[in-house]
């Protein structure tokens, strides 16, 4: 049971603020806010992977007495914005005007009274196709007969999006020609879909009077989707007001602009009133971000006593019809190239290349930190893809090549600078938590067993992985999105009375910033955590920034507010020695809310005491404002890099395929926890999400690009039952350059626990000879694996 | 073409006009307006749609609203009797056992009606109670604690 430490000055156990809401209902999703006269929209998508379009008709629909408007492509294109720009400087169709290139593709909406009517609505309109033949497989998409998708872009003759490289190739091939041991895997991050419960949606409320549009929307990043509505639209930024109120879990899904929201604002403006759209689930999962899709092929260069010395990796990324992935521009593979992982290599390079195909847009989502899920899953299969070529203990491989506490910083072979580790104390800890050796002779006897004939029963397996995370993008010198550099903004205000009012840009999916934040505000100034408020979610009432993603909002609006309440703080230092008219040199702060002066602590003021002052009449030094209140934005100097060493140990019955997980030890290091029933919280969440990968989840399709995982009847999601009782520990290794310490964690558990369960799996099939098997591991899929096929070549496959 | 129904929601009595092909789900927060009740996915899989009808859970999203004519709908805003919590919404602040808070109306839902029917379940009956909801946050094991305080706070009460 979680304890609380009563009541909290700062950082520890604390019971989250939000909670008071939610557990009565009260919560305020977009799905739940109704405006006076609000009518309903409804997408019409497309049933073809790809098809011309020859002709829409309308008509039926329009005369349907609830619709208000029917809105196409073509509608779209007389206001110029049938087109809209991607986060990756692609384009992508609102409303196809002329082909249609991914089953679900938007092709018309319509708005009605509503939500029931404008679905009817749908029924009523006909869309003529041809259809064309698909790709569907990224591994043929370069192929040079394959149909071209995008013949919309000027100079765009194949399916090619991009080539990216990291690392040094010379250094990398050279190692491999002088190493003793090479080993190769094909590995296969499969499409996964993050599918937060709730799905997503918006409200456009579009004033023709005061020229104002209003945007309710469950988006992960508000500022940033201002911004892009006012270059699309071309409505003037001041004038437009995103609101992100509460959401039904994010998990990446919601950072992109989705062509429902621009078709809800243009509803909007054509009707003259307030329009909701709610996507469905299906159209959740055929439509909005998915996740991965990336076809690795990685090498591992070894001495023969399992040293690894480089690693080499190619990779085809399917990005889907459209390039939309949301990540820094600078690196349109993500941060994939932290694929060296946690060891210490001579050398590595990657090449990465992006394709097009008749798929959904996407692929950063599902807390990947841009790509980390993929490279850590790599790395982490191919370590064990050695220890099995070599005969080792994949623990004890991990250990002689993890990092060395005394290497941090630590340059990494591909352009990082790792900020703090202690990695195999985490190892060591997670080892010694599962009870590794104990479990490794419980695991020979059965194997002993089973080699002298006995086959009844489930075959034990251990799997580990270890990770490193690189989270909290910025710096904005190297990172933005769009042009708009990767740095958070916070604002505080103490008011008269000595209560707080904290503005930040980071926007709260379920990860509790009403709690976590009002924390670091009351470790800075000693306000109680119940007498701050944290505003956020609402670009008319918080300052910019690039929203909750990629583990970055403890790194940088975390950052953001401990640095604000100490502008603030100072701030009082002055107030402070106008009151105790001393110098402000002779005041120390005690660290619990008062400055005192030095050397006689019962001479102080505490910072309610302040506030009050600076609010009065009290004469001021020379440029000391009054009032008590400060703002910053926050560039980070660099990422926070946590860490991580799980263990998985499951029991794989081979004569049904079925996998049972039956323990699952997470060691995080996270840096300085800010409340450590919060970060505990997160890590569940995350290895359940490693369950669901390793084991069921899969966007799969057929040969003709339409989606076989389009409602959660097939695409599966872990339960209670599935999940085991997870048990955590960790070890606080601090960043140096973080304010308070800490690291990102949000995402860390979902990278790095799929491997864990893959490697379990693996590892409890050794009898058999398996040295890989491609996700997710159903029992079907562990069958094939049984029988010699552990590659999934068809994604046709469930 | 729309049919009277009468639905006692909280032990409250609600007589509307609805389509006769109005989900439960979209009676309860679009007529009603009792937005704690939520909606996810369509196919009977998620269960944050859940509430009790005559007492026991149902996914609201599967449940035609002329189905519950006079009948009995329990939903999360009806939990809070008097002013006082139940002990299950307790049990979800005291544990951590929401996130985003999306699934939580029904997730309490059921572990009311379990522990009206179980006052002292293990840690697999929880489990199997809730198994039929989904929760993508909190890797269920703070719902499974939030459950087991909730039932003890009942027990010794």
């Amino acid at each position: 049971m979680t304890t609380v430490d009563k009541p909290s000055m700062g950082f520890g156990r604390m019971h989250r603020k939000e909670d008071a809401r939610f557990i009565r209902g009260r919560g305020t999703y977009v799905d739940d806010v109704r405006l006076p006269g609000m009518l309903h929209g409804a997408v019409l998508r497309s049933p073809f992977a790809h098809a011309r379009i020859v002709s829409i008709d309308t008509r039926a629909a329009e005369a349907h007495p609830k619709v208000k408007a029917v809105i196409t492509g073509k509608t779209l294109e007389g206001l110029k914005l049938a087109w809209m720009p991607t986060l990756s400087y692609d384009t992508q169709a609102v409303l196809a005007t002329d082909k249609v290139r991914f089953q679900g593709q938007e092709v018309a909406f319509v708005v009605a009274e509503d939500k029931y009517s404008a679905r009817d609505a749908l029924e009523l309109i006909d869309v003529e196709y041809e259809p064309l033949p698909a790709v569907v497989d990224a591994r043929r998409a370069l192929d040079p007969d394959a149909p071209v998708i995008r013949d919309d872009k000027e100079n765009q003759n194949g399916n090619h999006i991009f080539d990216w490289t990291a690392g040094d190739k010379a250094a990398t091939d050279a190692a491999f020609a002088r190493a003793e041991v090479v080993v190769k895997q094909d590995v296969l991050y499969p499409r996964v879909h993050p599918a937060p419960l709730e799905t997503c949606g918006a409200l456009a409320d579009f004033d023709k009077v005061t020229g104002k549009l209003t945007m309710w929307c469950n988006t992960q990043a508000p500022h940033a989707h201002r911004t892009v509505y006012a270059l699309v639209a071309g409505l003037p930024e001041h004038k437009i007001r995103v609101i992100s109120p509460d959401i039904g879990g994010g998990f990446g899904n919601k950072v992109p602009i989705y062509p429902g929201y621009v078709c809800a604002i243009v509803g909007s403006i054509v009707t003259g009133k307030p329009v909701k759209w709610m996507e469905d689930r299906s159209e959740n999962l055929m439509s909005t971000g998915f996740a991965r899709d990336y076809h690795m092929s990685g090498e591992v260069a070894a001495t023969r006593d399992g040293k690894i010395t480089a690693v080499r990796v190619k990779v085809i990324a399917d990005h889907g019809a459209f390039n939309g992935t949301a990540q820094p521009t600078k690196y349109p593979a993500g941060f994939f190239h932290v694929f060296t992982g946690s060891y210490d290599l001579e050398a590595a390079h990657c090449e990465v290349t992006g394709v097009y195909t008749n798929k959904a847009p996407g692929g950063v989502a599902y807390a990947c930190s841009f790509r980390i899920t993929e490279a850590a899953y790599l790395i982490e299969r191919l370590v064990d893809v050695l220890a099995f070529d070599l005969g080792m203990d994949p623990a004890q491989l991990r250990m002689k090549n993890l990092l060395r506490a005394e290497q941090f910083p630590y340059s990494s072979p591909t352009g990082w600078e790792y900020d703090s580790g202690d990695y195999p104390r985490a190892l060591q800890l997670a080892l010694d938590m599962v009870g590794y050796d104990e479990i490794r002779r419980e695991q020979a006897a059965v194997r002993e067993r089973w080699a002298a004939g006995d086959r009844s029963g489930t075959l034990p397996g251990v799997g580990i992985s270890f990770f490193t995370e690189a989270v909290g993008a910025g710096p904005r010198k190297h990172m933005d999105i769009l042009g708009l550099g990767m740095a958070d903004g916070a604002e505080l205000r103490v008011h008269p009375t000595g209560k707080a009012v904290l503005r930040i840009s980071v926007q709260s999916q379920g990860q509790g910033h009403e709690t976590t934040y009002a924390q670091i505000v009351a470790h800075e100034l000693g306000i109680p955590p119940d007498d701050i408020e944290v505003v956020h979610g609402d670009t008319d009432q918080t300052p910019f920034g690039l929203g909750t993603y990629g583990s970055r909002s403890t790194p940088v609006s975390g950052a953001a507010t401990a640095v604000v309440a100490r502008k603030v703080r100072e701030r009082a230092r002055l107030v402070a020695s106008a009151m105790l008219e001393v110098s402000a040199d002779d005041l120390e702060w005690d660290g619990a809310g008062r400055w005192v002066v030095r050397g006689s602590t019962e001479q102080g003021r505490t910072i309610q005491e302040i506030a009050l002052a600076a609010h009065s009449s009290l004469e001021l030094p020379d440029g000391v404002e009054g009032h008590l209140d400060a703002t910053t934005v926050y560039n980070p100097p660099n990422l926070t890099f946590p860490f991580g060493a799980y263990v998985c140990v499951v029991d794989v019955d081979p004569g049904t395929g079925q996998v049972k997980v039956r323990r699952f030890v997470a060691v995080d290091d996270c840096g300085v926890r800010i409340n450590p029933t919060i970060v505990e919280g997160q890590v569940h969440g995350g290895l359940a999400d490693g369950i669901g990968m390793a084991l069921m989840q899969l966007i799969a399709f057929d040969e003709d690009g339409n989606c076989l995982g389009a409602s959660f009847m097939d695409y599966l999601l872990p339960t209670s039952v599935e999940c085991p009782s997870w048990e955590l520990g960790e070890t606080v290794t601090p960043s140096p350059h973080h304010p308070i310490g800490a690291k990102g964690v949000g995402e860390s558990a979902t990278v790095g626990s799929p491997a864990a369960v893959v490697n379990a799996v693996v590892d409890a099939l050794k009898p058999y000879g398996v040295r890989h098997a491609d996700m997710p591991l159903t029992p079907a899929q562990v069958w094939r694996v049984i029988q010699g096929s552990p590659l999934r070549t068809d994604l046709a496959i469930t | 073409m729309t049919t009277r129904i009468t639905v006692t929601v909280n032990g409250e009595e609600h007589t509307a006009e609805v389509e006769p092909r109005t989900l439960l789900v979209h009676f309860l927060r679009d007529q009603l307006g009792l937005t704690g009740t939520h909606w996810g996915c369509d196919t009977s899989n998620c269960g944050v749609c859940t509430v009790t009808l005559d007492g026991t859970p149902v996914k609201s999203c599967t449940v035609l609203a002329v189905m519950a004519h006079n009948h009995s709908v329990g939903t999360v805003e009806g939990l809070e009797r008097d002013g006082k919590l139940d002990p299950v919404q307790q049990g979800f602040v005291e544990c951590h056992g929401l996130q985003c808070g999306f699934c939580t109306p029904g997730m309490m839902l059921t572990a009311r009606w379990l522990l009206d029917n179980n006052p002292d379940p293990s840690e697999t009956e929880i489990r199997e109670a809730i198994s039929g909801q989904s929760c993508r946050c909190t890797g269920y094991e703070n719902i499974v604690r939030s459950v087991q305080w909730a039932a003890r706070q009942e027990v010794t009460r």
